[in-house]
């Protein structure tokens, strides 16, 4: 069994790979830390995990996680994990970081993106990002992951096929929708009941930092450089998101061509699922039929009024958008099948 | 009996006893064909004629 310590296990990425962890058949979690919670049992934070285990979060350092550990998850802060990481590679272990500190090749879009000078660039190359969908060659036998930010997973998988296809030709136009969990477990005035039930909340309508992860895949896969613009929304729901995504096209865009290009990226993928069902329940993806699974739901529709593609990615923020790609790299780093730990639907009803 | 889906080149899986009327859809993108012929080891299809939905006027 591969040994398995996860680094600031309180939060609710934390909570989900554990609970992916708790089920996987070929790992054992030896350490999950919380400073705060230290010594009490996982179930008091997170509460669908009583009756699964007793393990109870322990006040270990990084280090000593890595000492007990084949491979650490780290669900830090962006800013942290950065700060962590260079002791933790000293050691040899292997490491999934769920920050954001290691997504991005280019040290200085740190600056841009999220406002400091990252302390270890040189370490920046040796991290592959953490999407099987773009990555899996890297990802078989890797030691160091940076696990996508989670609107990052459903605008990359759902615009991909089109940039491989050299289909994206001008600027790219991202909107996001996302559930309250994707603020993380920590209260604030603006995630109160009172204040975040029922919004439809622009909460950033420009300069997302997850706008800098989407260039640079889309750039990578395309082989070109694309600009993309990105408006956040939070909306009323715990878990899930939906991105509709807008791209311009020179001429009327054909909808053969565009399936051709979906099917030859996705069509052994499995965790990548086409919801574009005329006469289906769900006639385009909806984060509500993903929600609970680690499948990633793309589709698409044609505009020829104005040459447009819309392109629709639905995800669970918190599995196919963190923990579940996490474990899908593990999977992929140690040789597992890709799918253990996986392998289970959406709910329905949810 | 097997077909491909004109719109998006899916695997549509045609009842070897279908008859002439009969609709059928593809699993993938949803468009419905009707069985326009039926002949010795295969069918010729069309696509089914379709209400749109609109809710919002």
């Amino acid at each position: 069994m591969v040994k398995v310590g996860i680094v600031g296990a309180s939060g609710y990425v934390g909570g989900e790979v554990l609970r992916l962890l708790l089920s996987h058949g070929q790992v054992e979690v030896v350490s999950a830390t919380s400073r705060q919670y230290a010594g009490e049992y996982v179930f008091k934070t997170h509460p669908n995990l009583k009756g699964v285990t007793n393990l109870q979060f322990s006040a270990d350092d990084p280090l000593k996680v890595a000492s007990k550990a084949d491979v650490v998850f780290l669900t830090v802060p962006h800013g942290l994990s950065c700060k962590i990481t260079p002791k933790l590679v000293e050691t040899g272990v292997r490491i999934l970081d769920m920050s954001a500190d290691f997504r991005l090749k280019d040290p200085h879009a740190y600056e841009k993106w999220y406002g400091f000078t990252h302390p270890a660039p040189d370490l920046l190359g040796k991290f592959v990002y953490g999407l099987p969908e773009l990555h899996r060659s890297e990802l078989k036998g890797a030691k160091y992951v940076a696990v996508p930010g989670c609107m990052s997973t459903a605008a990359i998988v759902s615009l991909a096929p089109l940039a491989k296809a050299g289909l994206v030709e001008k600027d790219v136009i991202v909107d996001a929708k996302i559930g309250s969990s994707g603020a993380g477990g920590k209260p604030s005035l603006s995630t109160h009941f009172s204040e975040r039930f029922g919004v439809v909340r622009v909460y950033k309508p420009v300069a997302h930092r997850h706008t800098a992860e989407i260039e640079q895949e889309l750039n990578y896969v395309s082989g070109k450089s694309v600009q993309v613009g990105m408006t956040a929304h939070a909306v009323n729901m715990v878990r899930g998101i939906l991105t509709t995504s807008h791209v311009m096209t020179s001429s009327k865009p054909e909808v053969a061509m565009i399936w051709k290009a979906y099917r030859g990226m996705y069509k052994d993928e499995p965790f990548v699922r086409f919801i574009m069902d005329k006469k289906g329940l769900y006639k385009y993806p909806d984060p509500k039929i993903a929600i609970g699974s680690n499948f990633a739901d793309v589709g698409f529709e044609v505009d020829p009024y104005v040459n447009r593609i819309v392109v629709f990615g639905a995800i669970d923020n918190l599995i196919k958008g963190a923990a579940g790609n996490g474990v899908q790299s593990m999977n992929l780093m140690f040789g597992f099948d890709e799918k253990e730990g996986l392998n289970f639907p959406a709910l329905h009803p949810v | 009996m097997k077909t491909t889906c004109e719109v998006c080149s899916g695997a549509i899986e045609v009842p070897n006893d279908a008859i002439k009327g009969e609709i059928v859809s593809c699993p993938d993108c949803g468009t419905e064909y009707e069985v326009i012929e039926v002949k010795e080891g295969g069918v010729s299809l069309k696509p089914a004629e379709e209400v749109g939905e609109d809710w919002g006027e």
